[in-house]
């Protein structure tokens, strides 16, 4: 427990040493005795003062959160459908977000504020409700695959929604809104989003603190949870509340960012273990670094372009997604 | 102790097991004994607030299971599934400490008290000296008795087993029965189904006889599990047979 308890602290040590990072490279450097003098209120050049405040700071903080909340998400959703292959991206929930909100843009309906978030929130809900069903099933509880291939052909389907509203949309202003959503990008952060997001975050990562424990015994199975006093479809739906919510919020504000939900809770259960308890805080944490980190890069391999974050993710999160089937079709485990 | 008045069991109305007037008291081995199909599993799934009678009453104590909110039931009754698995590989300690979540707030934190209680069903189990091992590194006898171990960590006052010995190397099943009679010496009430005969003769204080959906005889072993009986229900002759104080059933060789 000690031992798990210095991780948690590393970690929680390296987020604000990558928010810095990212917040004084970029197109234009800023020098770090700039920023350290804006914290302790000093003078700075009135330029680069409101490069931080106003471009650096939120984008960095929205790219630490928007991490944050998909690593915690994939770490809780691998708990609740014991399959450590399920991710808000994999199952193609954030797929369904994508889509809701990419409806919103292209029938105009974004006249009113929170119109999008909205409308990725509905999406994601419908998502959530088709994957749960599916997971409900008996070839899906039997099949560890069963629920992945699902959500594979559910991500297809929305993402195909997405694309015939973008082909729809022809070359609009609309069309490069939802390439933004489709490829995923922190480009557009505002301290709004930070704030909102910030909000979302306390209050579902509450929830789903309180109830890590629950995860845990969820481990050994259903049945084996309802022996030890916990009613499982009620922690289900809580849960998947608490996801939905999230994914919502973290898609409406940066589009389609695939893998980190499958990444970092891998990684850190290797290094932390298991336990729900620990894992979920590690995962937030980790999420935030990783995120920060290839948003960094997304805005300074091609400087002053910018690459969409989606690619890098998918750079480091396909490879080693290909890497997990072998490792378990080696093992000759169930998953 | 548990106690089953008229309960009749099914699935969807339709009864598996019908007219069922148990009465197990604490200190007791009782097993549950049958074909396959014969609705041990049912008759446990029942017994632990799983699968609620179709008629009748099931008591703990004086209490009505219906009663009871899953987390009281889980304070007093364990129970252990035939097939546990565990999707992520949790230390031996770390599961066992599951067994203790019917006892704690969700805010609590593990007490001294938790501590012991876990400690001691380590102990019981003979696992202690392997709780910081990985669960999937375990044999699958070795993970039987951490399974035994989760359900001691409730400190149940019932204990109910499906099948524990299945898949079990002769030894571990030896291992597994000894550590069963040892629990019920301290006043645990534990129920087990075996498709194991020669187990259950050698084991139980008494047994159930479960065949086409009654149970067709209640008594100690020795009275129940007759060569007679036996053969009316499983449709196999056997033989008794007497070795050094211990009976042994026997299967006889269909004739050529």
């Amino acid at each position: 427990m000690r031992h798990t308890k210095s991780w948690l602290g590393l970690l929680g040590a390296l987020v604000p040493v990558a928010l810095g990072l990212g917040a004084i490279l970029g197109a234009v450097s800023i020098p770090l005795s700039d920023m350290i003098a804006l914290f302790v209120g000093q003078p700075v050049d009135s330029t680069n003062a409101f490069i931080l405040l106003q471009i650096r700071l939120p984008r960095v903080l929205l790219a630490a959160l928007v991490g944050g909340v998909l690593a915690l998400c994939g770490a809780v959703m691998q708990g609740l459908f014991r399959n450590p292959l399920a991710d808000p991206y994999l199952l193609g929930i954030a797929s369904g977000a994508t889509a809701g909100a990419a409806l919103v843009i292209a029938l105009h309906l974004d006249i009113y504020w929170g119109a999008v978030p909205l409308g990725a929130l509905v999406g994601c809900v419908l998502a959530v409700a088709i994957v749960y069903r599916i997971a409900q099933t008996r070839w899906a509880q039997l099949d560890n695959y069963a629920l992945i291939l699902s959500g594979v052909a559910l991500a297809a389907l929305f993402s195909a929604i997405t694309s015939f509203l973008l082909f729809y949309s022809g070359a609009s202003h609309d069309a490069r809104r939802l390439i933004f959503w489709i490829l995923g990008g922190l480009g557009g952060a505002q301290w709004l989003y930070v704030f909102g997001l910030l909000g979302v975050l306390i209050i579902a990562g509450a929830v789903l603190m309180l109830f890590a424990r629950d995860l845990n015994a969820l481990a050994l199975g259903e049945e084996m949870a309802a022996h030890l006093g916990i009613e499982p479809r009620h922690l289900r739906k809580i849960l998947l509340v608490a996801v939905t919510a999230l994914t919502a919020v973290a898609v409406a504000v940066s589009g389609t960012i695939g893998f980190v939900g499958l990444i970092v809770p891998h990684i850190l259960r290797l290094i932390v273990g298991p336990d729900h308890r620990v894992l979920l805080p590690a995962s937030a944490l980790g999420g935030a670094i990783l995120l920060t980190l290839c948003d960094t890069l997304a805005r300074t391999v091609l400087a002053p372009a910018e690459l969409p974050i989606g690619i890098i993710t998918a750079l480091l999160g396909a490879p080693f997604f290909l890497f997990l089937l072998r490792r378990r079709a080696q093992l000759g485990a169930s998953l | 102790m548990i106690r089953l008045q008229d309960v009749q069991l099914g699935y969807d109305g339709c009864l598996v097991l019908r007219d069922l007037n148990i009465e197990v008291v604490p200190g007791e081995v009782f097993g549950l004994v049958g074909p396959n199909g014969s609705g041990k599993t049912t008759l446990l799934r029942a017994i632990s607030g799983r699968l609620a009678p179709e008629a009748g009453a099931i008591y703990l104590d004086c209490r009505r299971l219906t009663e009871l909110s899953p987390r009281e039931l889980a304070r007093e009754l364990a129970a252990l599934e035939q097939e546990i698995s565990c999707s992520f590989d949790f230390t031996v300690r770390e599961i066992v400490e599951l067994g203790r979540l019917p006892h704690r707030e969700r805010w609590q934190r593990l007490s001294s008290k938790d501590s012991e209680v876990i400690t001691r069903a380590l102990e019981l189990t003979h696992t202690l000296e392997f709780s910081e091992r990985k669960i999937q590194s375990l044999s699958s006898g070795e993970r039987q008795r951490v399974w035994i171990a989760l359900a001691l960590a409730q400190e149940p006052k019932v204990l109910l087993l499906d099948e524990p010995t299945a898949h079990l190397d002769l030894n571990y099943q030896i291992e597994i029965m000894e550590l069963i009679r040892s629990l019920a010496q301290r006043d645990l009430t534990v129920l087990v189904s075996l498709h194991d005969l020669n187990l259950a003769l050698r084991y139980t204080d008494r047994v159930a006889l479960l065949s086409e959906g009654r149970v067709l005889a209640v008594g100690e072993p020795e009275r129940i599990l007759t060569a007679e009986l036996i053969e009316r229900v499983f449709r196999t002759k056997v033989r008794i047979v007497n070795g050094t104080g211990d009976l042994y059933i026997v299967p006889v060789r269909s004739q050529r």
